[in-house]
């Protein structure tokens, strides 16, 4: 009896030990292997989904990184009186190296750039018929991250010098493991620039004119505009802005109101970022609204500096509500609503702009593309028009949405006291990347 | 018909041998030392329920059958057997015990004679854990053990506690020890959604628990190899006893309120705070930007209008309209807190006889939190049966149930936690004049009175652990054991938020339901073997074990709730979330452990662990954990066997390797995961791949003493022991730039060494006794490599916890401060400028620029020493117990304070001691001057927001009068007691904040400690209770 038994449980613990082994490997329920990730075309279409997922950061193209814009350029126009701290500090200029906006604004943006990175090294298994569009979406946000990247993290782009100030690090290539080629320096503001506009160019050659929420040709041709302004390349930037409105894919909205808080893109916006229940809300509604709509205690305050801007009758000024004990700013109380990114006014204030300084009327005179704007806000046509008139009507038309800052830079406007140069108005290299890569340490902005 | 008589007598003769020989016996008890009678020990008759007690001069008398064991028990003395033969006179001297040396000590797989352990293993007796009123086990187990930390992380219900054996040896993996009940590994991942994370172990009722013992050194610990190097924490649950079914009935009830309070500004004080804040704010604006938009007295109107606004109704208006004042002064901390009932209900039965033993519980507790809608219900109920089926067979099996009823709260940092409640200014009403209460823009910020009253986080855990065995006995000396464990548990969450709350404003009301289940199956198997030849002791197991467990959980939550009585989702007009999850992991095991002794004196024990897990790398995945272990009692040696000073001596050593595997589930893998964009989901990278990755180990070598004098009455424990970590499981931080944060790799190593020591002395016996028992421990941590990097920095400008090298884990890095310039008022920072060395060059220099400070290491989160000192004092029934203890070498963090005493940055309210803030040249202080929104020494990583941790607390204290046998017995009663018991009763500390016993609960990971964020303190708390034994 007790040999048998003996034997018995012998063979049970030998039996246990080998037939479990399997039971160790496990797969997870949520998550897929990289191996598989980029194998076949739906994979890779999924993967640029999870790009545009990753573009919609609550700290980038979500909301913050156009409130950081505002923020920075704030002087007498607003006023930020929420508790964050980060926040304030950008408001006040008095950044940390630590700053969570910034630090997060680059995360982030990197996080977009290694996936379209992804994508881009796997075009080979994605359909003839749609490859080219895929291309073309990962390159047009990969161009966008870059170029809000060296807007905020770099010195000012000064035209017709060489641009060898420091940049952002430029990664081109996907992400499979840590290893020497990890550890990078910052580019040249010069490297930056021509990465984003061949990026940029190529984007709009392949994408589609008409492609849902997603990038298409106007979006990148928008995006191109924005960059040759922004760089003093008033030409290129014309012609860019004028592809837009030729391509008669867009048109204004009838009233300045019906612009914002909608649930969807409208016919006026080129590109914007979507947001349902689901995924994600807008930061611009927690920031600049008030409860009411979804938003925080109402973080910040507009002031009469910005409110006597408004000429008696412009309708863009009755948009602004009164929430939570001070003047807030109407275009963001749809918390589920889209953040407009591209909108055609912009192109219109571009072109008119840059055939003013030029002295040309590519596409329109600058006076028609000016009245086209001035008049949808409830006022009269002008008869004439000076590049203060523009640059004024751009500065009302786009109040409040992330373009204030990149203007007071490339038209070497003062922040209160601060010149456009002031290294007081850059982001600091996150304190936490220059830790995890000593070779950025002796590359920090000046002032960190 | 006569033979069958004959039989039926003889039967009866055989079943009832006792009363035919009936005798009546006599003698006194007394004690061995001081030969003193000794008063209420009990005889029995062994194997029998007959029994009776000593009266006040030590005598008995009991009628036993002759050749029958008497056994003499009296607690705190050895059990004496007397085998009765012709005397009818027996005097016994009882000896007292040593608690610890004669006692079982439970180990991995098997139990243990403690004389014979040569590991280092703290045991805790049930007892002490029975009653006391705190929400989860760790909480009473505090101060009981040397070497053990236990800490709340706050004051509320939910019980969540740190609990560190031998200090933290991990960074990236858990730093909790393995906790298994009757045999199984249980879960302890909590799977809710609302408020921060709950602690699973406040479903063990504690009241069932026979022992807890704890597993410190490599030794014991190494039989659980991936998962030990934690330490284990063993809980064995009550089993039955022989004899007539014994009933235990226990009621109490008492009350809960916060322990210590913060100082705020009152009404007057904030108000002439703020007014000089916004001139000061003014005059900043203008040396800033120079004034560029004319606003020169923006701040100065800024802060009349918000006055105004904050005083709502109360708002006292001259007749120009000018503000003037607030016709209320709100104690807005009194309304976070609350006087919380406690009411507790206990029943356990005991009993058995050779072939089936059974105990069995059921349990209610009710414990309503300090602060406000916080709370914490639970029902349990158990049974334990074993059964001897035969010589060869023994089966049984342990099963609980448990419901755990949670009225949570928001964690700290919400703006709906009632604990931020204090930032709301003194000049607000809570209620406007219809009675409603105030929100934004009133109160400044939410006021999270509307949650109390508006919104509910209801969470129901169910739990149920179970086990059972069959064991077959080849022989005497060789066992084959059996198990199968089932910890099954369920967790069910709705959380209602109408539309005034935070949540619910704007989409009129918000509610998630929220189902998580954790199943987790152990099954192993075991040989047993313990045989004597001659001399030389044998005892061994050799077995295997496999843990699989599945985590899942489905939620979903919605808006646009017609009425806010309607409380599910059922009611809810847009559903805005659904998700479910699924995880896994298991582990496979092989084990071994051998004992040799020869005549008890020289003790030696190998053991070894094959673990394999599938949380670990293909490259390696399974891990070998061995173990040595050496002991010598000289007191069985000659020279000191007759030693009347030293009664017990045993020198012990041990060497062995643990693991931790408590990373997780598949952090091998290069993964991606799923990212929504536009309705539709699409796939991110979110993992960089490992294959190498595999488990933490941890060597340690542990010397010991464990020790007797006087016979005993004094007698303890000396331990000091080196913890190597290599190979740390570490999310290393990578650029950026890379598009990731961190990549798990097995980098980097932490020394933890230190000492333990324990003394139990019995100060006084015999009337009147008082024992006492002191533990004390020291323990230095050390991050001794982090492979390639010098620092790991999250870079958070509000958090300064780093990993360090040369500093323990957590330590805070941040600004020096040096207090406030006399001429300007602002604040100053050493700038403390660094070598290549990163030595400070100058210790003099400041700067009023944060941005100009170096950071450098301020202080650590954990204390290196801690102790506790009990006290049990007791006089003809009348027992006082009292247990003081404290850490001391730790600062905490003061988060919250970056707003609170925050130079009226923005409108909070103040603590008082900011009314000392710099106002004229020349004034002396180390508070900056007050400046509305304008940083001025607010930056929250600065040395002004550290402050010491060290306390001593009154822990507990228990004051008891059992009833006289003359009086019960009247009543049919077997005992009767009443009783008093409190906890934190006292807190002896120089921290400035609620209570230094704190570790924010949202934030509170191995790095991220010691954190202050408006954090609840704990309860104080006074019961009376009344047991009634049947």
């Amino acid at each position: 009896m007790n040999k048998i038994l003996t034997i018995l449980s012998a063979v049970a613990l030998v039996g246990l030990s080998t037939g479990c082994d399997k039971y160790l490997d496990l797969e997870p329920s949520q998550n897929i292997s990289e191996n598989i990730a980029l194998t076949s075309d739906k994979n890779v279409k999924s993967v640029l989904l999870g790009a545009y997922s990753q573009f919609a950061s609550t700290y980038t193209y979500g909301g913050n990184l156009l409130m950081n814009a505002e923020l920075l350029a704030g002087d007498g126009e607003i006023q930020w009186v929420g508790t964050y701290i980060d926040p304030r500090q950008v408001f006040n200029k008095t950044m940390i190296a630590s700053n969570s906006q910034a630090s997060a604004h680059w995360a982030d943006s990197y996080k977009v750039i290694n996936t379209v990175n992804n994508v881009l090294s796997g075009l080979a298994v994605v359909k003839d018929a749609d490859r080219e569009r895929v291309e073309g979406e990962a390159l047009f946000l990969r161009g966008l991250m870059y170029f809000d990247l060296v807007r905020f993290f770099a010195d000012q782009y000064k035209f017709g010098s060489a641009n060898t100030q420091y940049g952002v690090p430029l990664v081109l290539t996907p992400t499979h493991g840590i290893d020497e080629t990890s550890f990078i320096t910052r580019n040249t503001v010069d490297e930056v620039y021509n990465q984003i506009i061949a990026d940029l160019t190529n984007a709009a050659a392949k994408l589609p004119e008409d492609n849902d929420v997603y990038a298409s040709t106007g979006a990148a041709n928008a995006l191109l505009a924005r960059v040759y302004l922004q760089k003093g390349d008033y030409a290129k930037a014309r012609d860019a802005a004028s592809a837009v409105i030729e391509s008669g894919m867009y048109e204004l909205q009838a009233t300045y109101a019906g612009v914002f808080n909608n649930d969807n893109n409208t016919a006026e916006d080129i590109f914007a970022t979507q947001f349902t229940p689901q995924d994600r809300f807008s930061a611009m509604t927690e920031f600049f609204s008030v409860p009411e709509y979804g938003g925080r205690t109402g973080d910040i305050d507009i002031l009469d500096g910005h409110l006597n801007l408004y000429a008696e009758g412009d309708q863009r000024f009755d948009l602004f509500f009164v929430g939570e004990g001070a003047i807030r700013c109407g275009k963001w109380n749809n918390q589920y609503g889209i953040v407009n990114l591209f909108r055609l006014a912009e192109m219109y204030l571009i072109r008119a702009e840059c055939n003013t300084r030029l002295s040309t009327s590519v596409g329109a005179t600058a006076l028609a593309d000016f009245n086209e704007i001035h008049t949808r806000a409830g006022l009269i046509a002008a008869t004439s028009i000076t590049l203060d008139d523009i640059l004024l009507e751009r500065r009302l038309e786009l109040a409040f949405e992330g373009a204030k800052i990149h203007d007071m830079k490339r038209l070497h406007q003062n922040v209160g006291g601060l010149t456009y140069d002031s290294p007081k108005l850059l982001f600091p290299i996150p304190a936490r990347e220059i830790e995890a890569n000593p070779k950025l340490k002796t590359q920090q902005n000046p002032g960190y | 018909m006569r033979r069958l008589l004959f039989l039926f007598f003889v039967l009866c003769g055989f079943l009832l041998p006792a009363t035919a020989q009936q005798k009546t016996v006599s003698g006194t008890v007394t004690g061995a030392d001081d030969k003193q009678p000794i008063v209420g020990a009990t005889i029995v008759v062994k194997g029998t329920t007959t029994g009776a007690t000593t009266g006040l001069d030590g005598k008995f008398q009991i009628s036993a059958p002759s050749g029958a064991t008497l056994e003499f028990r009296y607690v705190g003395m050895k059990t004496a057997e007397v085998v009765l033969g012709a005397a009818s006179v027996y005097n016994v001297a009882l000896e007292y015990d040593l608690v610890g040396v004669n006692e079982v000590v439970v180990v991995g797989y098997g139990t243990q004679i403690k004389s014979k352990v040569t590991g280092s293993i703290a045991k805790v007796d049930g007892a002490v854990l029975k009653n006391v009123p705190v929400p989860t086990f760790e909480q009473a187990l505090q101060g009981k053990t040397a070497g053990v930390f236990i800490a709340s992380v706050n004051g509320k219900s939910t019980g969540t506690t740190n609990m560190r054996i031998r200090g933290s040896s991990s960074i990236t993996a858990t730093n909790q020890p393995l906790i298994v009940v009757d045999g199984i590994p249980i879960t302890t991942e909590a799977l809710n959604q609302s408020g921060a994370v709950i602690n699973p172990l406040t479903s063990i009722n504690f009241n069932d628990v026979e022992s807890i013992d704890i597993l410190k050194d490599a030794a014991s610990s190494a039989i659980y190899g991936s998962r030990g190097a934690n330490g284990v924490v063993i809980i064995t649950t009550k089993k039955g006893i022989n004899g007539d079914t014994k009933l235990n009935f226990n009621i109490q009830t008492g009350f809960n309120e916060a322990s210590r309070r913060r100082e705020f500004m009152n009404t007057s004080e904030y108000i002439s705070y703020f007014r000089e804040a916004a001139i000061n704010g003014d005059l900043q604006e203008d040396l800033s930007y120079g004034d560029p938009a004319g606003t020169s007295d923006y701040w100065q109107r800024h802060v009349e209008t918000r006055l105004k606004r904050y005083s709502g109704w109360a708002a006292q208006l001259d007749g120009a309209g000018k503000y003037t004042g607030s016709a209320v002064n709100t104690d807005w901390q009194d309304l976070a807190f609350q006087k919380g009932k406690i009411f507790s209900a206990d029943m356990s039965a005991q009993g058995g006889n050779d072939k089936l033993k059974y105990f069995t519980s059921i349990s209610y507790n009710n414990m309503e939190g300090i602060l406000v809608s916080n709370g914490i219900e639970k029902v349990s109920a158990r049974l334990n049966v074993d059964n001897k089926v035969n010589k060869y067979l023994d089966l049984g099996f342990a099963l609980s149930l448990n419901r755990t009823n949670i009225d949570q709260v928001s964690a700290d940092n919400a703006f709906s936690t009632p604990m931020q409640l204090v930032a709301l200014s003194p000049i607000t009403p809570s209620r406007d004049q219809q009675g409603e209460l105030y929100n934004t823009p009133t109160t400044t910020y939410y006021n999270p009175l509307i949650d109390v009253e508006y919104a509910t986080r209801n969470i129901i855990e169910y739990r149920s652990i179970a086990n059972g065995y069959l064991s077959v006995n080849f022989s005497k000396e060789l066992k084959w054991r059996n198990e199968v464990g089932f910890d099954l548990y369920n967790l069910k969450e709705n959380a209602r938020y109408g539309e005034k709350t935070e949540s619910g404003t704007g989409v009129n009301g918000y509610g998630f339901a929220n189902y998580g289940q954790t199943q987790n199956i152990t099954t192993k198997s075991y040989l047993d073997y313990l045989k004597n030849f001659g001399d030389i002791g044998v005892s061994a197991v050799l077995g295997s074990e496999l843990q699989y467990t599945i985590i899942d959980n489905a939620w979903a939550q919605g808006t646009q709730f017609p009425l806010d009585d309607l409380k599910t989702l059922s009611s809810s007009g847009l559903i805005t979330g659904a998700t479910s999850s699924l995880t896994k992991y298991s582990f496979l095991s092989y084990f071994s452990r051998v004992n040799l002794d020869y005549k008890s004196k020289y003790l030696f024990t190998v053991s070894g662990r094959v673990d394999g897990s599938s949380r670990f790398g293909k490259n390696n995945r399974y891990g070998f954990f061995p173990a040595a272990s050496i002991g010598w009692v000289l007191t069985k040696e000659n020279f000191l066997s007759e030693n009347s000073t030293i009664s017990f001596l045993k020198a012990r050593t041990s060497y062995g390797l643990t693991g931790n595997a408590g990373i997780g589930n598949f952090g091998h893998l290069g993964l991606y995961g799923v990212g929504s964009y536009n309705s539709l989901s699409g796939l991110v990278p979110s993992q960089i791949p490992n294959p190498d990755l595999g488990w933490e180990s941890t060597s340690q070598l542990d010397f010991g003493i464990d020790y007797g004098f006087f016979k005993n009455r004094v007698s303890g424990e000396i331990d000091y022991y080196i913890k190597k970590t290599h190979d740390l499981l570490l999310n290393v931080p990578v650029p950026n730039t890379t598009g990731y944060s961190s990549q798990m790799k097995n980098i980097g190593s932490v020394e933890n060494k230190g000492f333990e020591f324990v003394i139990n002395t019995n100060n006084l016996t015999g009337k009147f006794t008082w024992s006492s028992n002191l533990n004390f421990s020291y323990n230095k941590n050390e991050v001794t490599s982090l492979g390639e990097q010098t620092i790991i920095d999250s870079g958070s400008a509000r958090y300064m916890n780093v990993v360090k090298v040369g500093q323990p884990i957590g330590a805070f890095y941040g600004a020096e401060y040096a207090g406030v310039d006399s001429q300007n008022g602002d604040a100053l920072w050493y700038v403390n400028e660094q070598d290549a060395n990163g030595d400070v060059t100058n210790h003099t220099a400041t700067t009023n620029d944060f941005t100009e400070a170096n950071f450098v290491v301020l202080g650590k989160p954990t204390p290196d020493i801690m102790g506790a000192i009990t006290n049990t004092i007791a006089f003809k029934g009348v027992s006082l117990a009292f247990t003081f203890q404290g850490v001391t070498g730790n600062k905490i963090h003061l988060v919250g304070d970056q707003w609170m005493a925050a130079n009226g940055v923005w409108y909070d309210n103040q603590l008082k001691s900011q009314l000392a803030s710099w106002k004229n040249p020349g004034d002396v202080t180390d508070v900056p001057e007050a400046r509305l929104a304008w940083d001025n020494g607010d930056q929250s990583r600065n040395s002004r927001y550290l402050s010491s941790g060290a306390y001593v607390k009154l822990r507990s204290l228990m004051l008891s009068y059992e009833m006289p046998k003359s009086i019960i017995s009247k009543a049919k009663l077997g005992s009767m007691m009443i009783y008093i018991q409190g906890q934190n009763l006292l807190t002896f500390t120089k921290y400035t904040g609620w209570d230094p016993e704190v570790s924010t609960d949202f934030l509170n990971d191995n790095v991220t400690s010691g954190c202050d964020f408006y954090s609840a303190p704990q309860p104080r708390s006074i019961v009376f209770g009344i047991n009634i034994g049947l």
